[in-house]
């Protein structure tokens, strides 16, 4: 089951997921600046760098959440960045998790799970239910179905929203820091839930500071400075031995945190 | 919480307070003259249940109740149709932002009078087939629903505005179209937020019903009126006030309500 392996001996032909040249600015602010990554399928990356490098706006240009600039992305070979593209039919194939959760507050947590699926998909409420009940029990909240995102805990409220990208069953999974508004004691719920997923086959790019987690789960790290991955490579490797004096220099101040 | 003697203090303090308001009143010069002009039972009595010549105050009230029903349906609808239009993106729809936008401004400014003016008098003298010949309860609706739809497009808006956009990015991750997260994330969430603005609003409908008067209906603030002139009493007006009041006194009783349901729950959010 575990991809043990980088991209290589994952099935299929292409890369899941290619970004190719891409820039992004806000106003005079450049963000991304010219980054190019590929993502092998059921390949698992985690983006690290400081703060402001540009980790989630990658993760909204790849969802279509901002438009780039310039360069292009690819999902399965087809390009997303073109115009004319559907960008709810993309973004169907594309999960992502917030940082914040951003669950629908109005709405229980099985409802939350079945949005997507009842409107997009077009799914029977006997399907989606299934199917969220499926995910539901999978997280460890099967008896959480009726209540309301502000009854949950951090920690529960995150795992329904990963249960909630999941049941739209996206072909690719972006994860933006999702424990970072967590009390430490709920990290480690949500990031087990992450390792599990990792574990049972999915492809997925997770910007985190968590480096240990980053370390234990990722098959490849990226390291983005100023919008551009400057070193990338497996965890062992990245982790033990970085090349380039600004990995080091973050990695440092990483472990004088003691986040590592 | 009062205590014991918290409860005393203030039970005396209102009963005090009372006795030398009511002393002041009763021994002011013309108490009496005020109290036969304004508060005579026998007139009261009749001009509630209406006389051979002038109608019932309280059958008249049923006309306000019914054009503020009917009117408020219309409101609730065409409010949010222009609060939903006004934030259209894309400069396609710039015309429709544009129409909508004059018109909150628009009819925000006008005095509610003016229009029933403009509607009540003018549009019947157009001589237009449909328009031109309905009856003066229809205008009055018109110009209520034309003047409060403004408003309440505003308070929608506020609302729709208080939604924080990242609601909407987790909406259409999934994948649903715009209009999609508005209608089934951004809607939802906004209007329950303006239901208690919404509610002072419509108090406020409730009251201005009675300015269809101008056009000739007779609803309960004409009736009264028609009942003054006859009588030289104004005890009517004094039964058609009491009659509003109590109109408007359930609903804000329930908006108060709503309020207090809203903040309890805000204050067990935040230590969840
Ligand atoms: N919507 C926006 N409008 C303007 N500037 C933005 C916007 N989103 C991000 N930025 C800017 O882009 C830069 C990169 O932000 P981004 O959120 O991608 O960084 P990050 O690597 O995710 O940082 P963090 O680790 O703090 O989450 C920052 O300088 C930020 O201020
Ligand atoms: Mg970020």
């Amino acid at each position: 089951m575990m991809p043990s392996g980088p991209p290589e001996t994952a099935p299929g032909d292409g890369p899941a997921l290619r970004v190719d040249n891409v820039y992004k600015s806000f106003g005079a602010n450049r963000v991304l600046n010219g980054i190019s990554v590929q993502v092998a399928p059921l390949e698992v990356i985690c983006l690290i760098g400081a703060s402001g490098s540009g980790k989630s706006t990658l993760l909204k240009c790849i969802n279509l959440l901002e438009p780039v600039d310039s360069g292009s992305i690819f999902v399965e070979g087809h390009d997303i960045t073109t115009p004319g593209v559907d960008v709810n039919q993309v973004r169907r194939r594309i999960g992502i998790v917030f940082q914040a959760f951003n669950l629908f507050p109005h709405m229980s947590v099985l409802q939350n799970i079945t949005l997507g699926p009842r409107r997009v998909l077009q799914a029977s409420s006997s399907e989606a239910g299934g199917r969220a009940a499926e995910l539901l029990d999978r997280i460890g909240l099967s008896d959480k179905k009726d209540e309301y995102p502000d009854r949950l805990s951090g920690g529960q409220q995150q795992r329904v929203a990963i249960a909630r990208a999941l049941a739209m069953n996206p072909e690719i999974m972006l994860l933006d820091e999702i424990t970072s508004a967590l009390d430490p004691e709920l990290v480690a719920e949500v990031l087990g839930l992450v390792k599990e997923l990792a574990l049972g086959g999915m492809t997925m790019v997770i910007a985190t500071h968590e480096m240990g987690f980053a370390r234990d789960t990722a098959d490849r790290v990226c390291f983005l400075d100023e919008g551009l991955i400057i070193e990338e490579g497996r965890p062992e490797e990245m982790f033990t031995a970085p090349q380039q004096p600004r990995t080091r220099q973050f990695l440092q101040r990483i472990i004088a945190a003691g986040r590592l | 919480m009062l205590g014991g003697r918290a409860v005393l203090v203030s039970s005396a303090s209102t009963v005090v307070f009372f006795l030398v308001l009511f002393a002041a009143i009763a021994l002011a010069p013309g108490a009496s003259i005020v109290q036969e002009r304004f508060l005579d039972p026998v007139h009261l009595k009749q001009a509630f249940l209406g006389t051979q010549t002038s109608p019932s105050v309280f059958e008249a009230l049923l006309l306000n109740v019914k054009m503020f029903m009917i009117a408020e349906a219309f409101i609730l609808v065409f409010a949010l149709i222009v609060a939903i239009v006004r934030g259209i993106p894309g400069p396609v729809f710039f015309p429709f932002r544009a129409v909508a936008v004059a018109y909150t401004d628009l009819f925000r400014g006008v005095p509610l009078i003016l229009v029933l003016y403009m509607l009540g008098f003018g549009v019947p003298g157009l001589g237009l087939r449909f328009f031109s010949s309905r009856s003066d309860v229809t205008y009055g609706i018109a110009s209520l629903v034309l003047v409060y739809s403004a408003y309440v497009a505003e308070v929608y808006r506020a609302g729709i505005d208080s939604i924080h956009e990242s609601q909407i990015a987790a909406a259409r991750s999934l994948g649903l179209s715009r209009w999609q997260s508005l209608r089934f994330v951004v809607l939802p969430q906004a209007i329950r937020r303006v239901i208690p603005p919404l509610l002072n609003d419509f108090i406020g409908l409730q009251k201005d019903t009675a300015l269809v008067s101008v056009l000739g209906s007779v609803e309960a603030a004409r009736a009264a009126q028609i009942y003054a002139a006859e009588q030289f009493n104004y005890s009517s007006y004094v039964i058609a006030a009491a009659l509003f009041v109590l109109l408007t006194i359930p609903l804000a009783r329930f908006t108060d309500q709503l309020i207090a349901r809203d903040r309890r729950r805000r204050a067990a959010g935040v230590t969840v």
